[in-house]
């Protein structure tokens, strides 16, 4: 074990001219892809350019692709991964490169400013039961390392950062909507600004979400019925008609 | 193979740095869902072999018109686009095609090259949006099976068990959890509400949620059975109609 190796095939460079470089990693028990890149840092290039705060799962600032994967580089054990094959370290593709691992996710913090924020009922009254709060808690979970939106084939395939939102955003929406002292009605902007129709619901967000959020099913899925309710049911529309929400 | 040690080598159609086998995948979805496909457009255009006393199929429940009066066609073809349009336009046999047949994505970080995308916003697919409607009308065939369950417990006129009001049994009861644990459901009956504590029957609706959530968990799970179930159903009917097997009298 004492003189085990790794190789890394690490993406250095910009989006126009990078490459990657392989480098020779010793290993030692319990490293993470994270220490590893870090060793390269240490030993052998220290001009190698890689975001992380914490090493534990919790700042989501060191997402990557592994192998292809969409994973934080501090989750991602190395004995995970097969020792015979150099293993791939690349930038998340669906944000421009910065350099190396590097990358500019400045667009996400332009679509958070789309979403109004919180606005409690008039007359609230603040008591909240844990049964309300259930889902809203599932959501907030979120350490918005936008490896949900790396991979969302709408942004990363298709581009329309325009039109469309992203997961860690309809899970953000979702934590307002599904708020049981919050006043606003956010389901025309979801359907318009956010793009929610974009979503066909293949999951892969769900998929890549280190904080095991269940992005589809409990954020996406009831926010589609929620613009069902208000754009595409003929009852509801009507109910809702006669019987204003509160 | 693209060349995947520059960031451009990566947009092709299919070109992924992924070394699992991520398209095996899809392949269980194809096959069985095609054969399912076949079998079941084959057996509502055969219109025979699906009524042996006690037993209909569940393809052709609610029998309409099968002495053809007004309807000249196999009576299945009036009551499978309900059955049908629920499943093509439930949430999990969406993803499965999207990914399968769509190719948008055929794997989560495998690139779809250059093709349009407009997801479900426009015509046809926007109309997924309708799905809680196909809930409805299964639902009314939900009850139209349960009564052919009840009616293959009489044997002439005699309570009896045979291996065929098992199969309808298991069936029934398999299709009713799919029903059970669908998105639209989970929506209905508590999802759309904010606050359970302030609404009127906030504490029941929450314990029907939770009930509703607990299958939708599963949802893809009974999608499977359920779809394998009614089908095998169908074909144990088929068989002992035809005469090719005996119905084993239990009781
Ligand atoms: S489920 Fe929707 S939001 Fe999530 S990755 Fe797929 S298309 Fe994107
Ligand atoms: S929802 Fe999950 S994958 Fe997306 S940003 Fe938040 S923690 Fe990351
Ligand atoms: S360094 Fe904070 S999540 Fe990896
Ligand atoms: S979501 Fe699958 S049946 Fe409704």
């Amino acid at each position: 074990m004492a003189d085990a190796t790794a190789t890394l095939r690490v993406f250095r460079g910009d989006a126009e001219t990078g490459k990657a470089v392989d480098y020779e990693v010793p290993l030692t028990p319990g490293m993470v892809v994270l220490d590893a890149i870090h060793s390269i840092q240490a030993n052998q290039s220290p001009d190698l350019a890689v975001r992380w705060n914490c090493k534990a799962a919790k700042c989501g600032s060191c997402s990557a692709e592994v192998n292809g994967r969409p994973k934080l580089m501090c989750k991602t054990r190395m004995d995970s991964l097969p020792p015979d094959q150099p293993i791939t370290v690349f930038p998340i593709k669906t944000f421009p490169v910065i350099k190396d691992l590097v990358t500019d996710v400045s667009w996400n913090y332009e679509v958070n400013k789309k979403i109004p924020a919180f606005k409690p009922k008039p007359n609230a009254e603040w008591k909240m039961y844990q049964r309300d709060v259930d889902r809203g808690q599932e959501f907030r979970k979120c350490i918005e390392c936008f490896l949900c939106q790396n991979v969302c084939h709408v942004l990363r395939d298709h581009d329309k950062k325009q039109d469309f939102g992203g997961p860690r955003f309809f899970v953000r929406t979702a934590a307002l909507e599904m708020h049981p002292l919050d006043s606003r009605n956010r389901i025309p902007l979801l359907r318009e600004q956010l793009g929610i129709g974009y979503c066909n619901i293949t999951k892969c967000c769900t998929e890549v979400c280190p904080e095991d959020i269940h992005i589809t099913d409990n954020a996406i899925i009831p926010l589609k019925e929620r613009v069902v309710d208000q754009f595409y049911d003929p009852l509801t529309m009507i109910v809702r008609k006669i019987f204003p929400a509160k | 193979m693209a060349d995947s040690s520059t960031l451009k080598g990566l947009t092709r159609f299919g070109s992924t740095q992924r070394r699992d086998a991520w398209w095996i995948e899809n392949l269980p979805f194809i096959i069985v869902f095609g054969g399912f496909l076949a079998y079941a457009t084959w057996r509502a255009i055969e219109n025979n072999y699906f009524w042996v006393a006690p037993y209909l199929s569940p393809f052709y429940s609610p029998l309409i018109d099968p002495h053809h009066h007004w309807w000249p066609f196999s009576p299945a073809f009036l009551i499978l686009g309900g059955p049908g349009g629920f499943r093509i336009t439930c949430y999990y046999y969406r993803k499965a095609y999207y990914r399968a047949a769509f190719a948008h994505p055929l794997g989560c970080a495998v690139s779809e090259g250059h093709r349009g995308y407009s997801g479900e916003r426009k015509f046809p697919l926007i109309l997924q949006n309708v799905h809680r409607y196909f809930f409805y009308v299964v639902t009314i065939i939900l009850a139209f099976l349960w009564y052919d369950t009840v009616v293959a417990f009489n044997f002439n006129g005699h309570f009896g068990i045979g291996v065929g009001t098992i199969v309808m049994l298991v069936d029934v009861i398999l299709l009713t959890t799919y029903s059970l644990s669908c998105h639209s459901l989970r929506h209905l009956v508590g999802g759309k509400l904010d606050c359970f504590s302030c609404t009127t029957f906030g504490k029941p609706r929450h314990a029907a949620w939770r009930g509703v959530t607990i299958l939708n968990e599963h949802h893809m799970f009974w999608a499977w059975v359920s779809m394998i179930s009614v089908g095998l159903t169908d074909l144990y009917i088929r068989l002992v109609a035809s005469g090719a097997i005996r119905d084993i009298r239990l009781l």
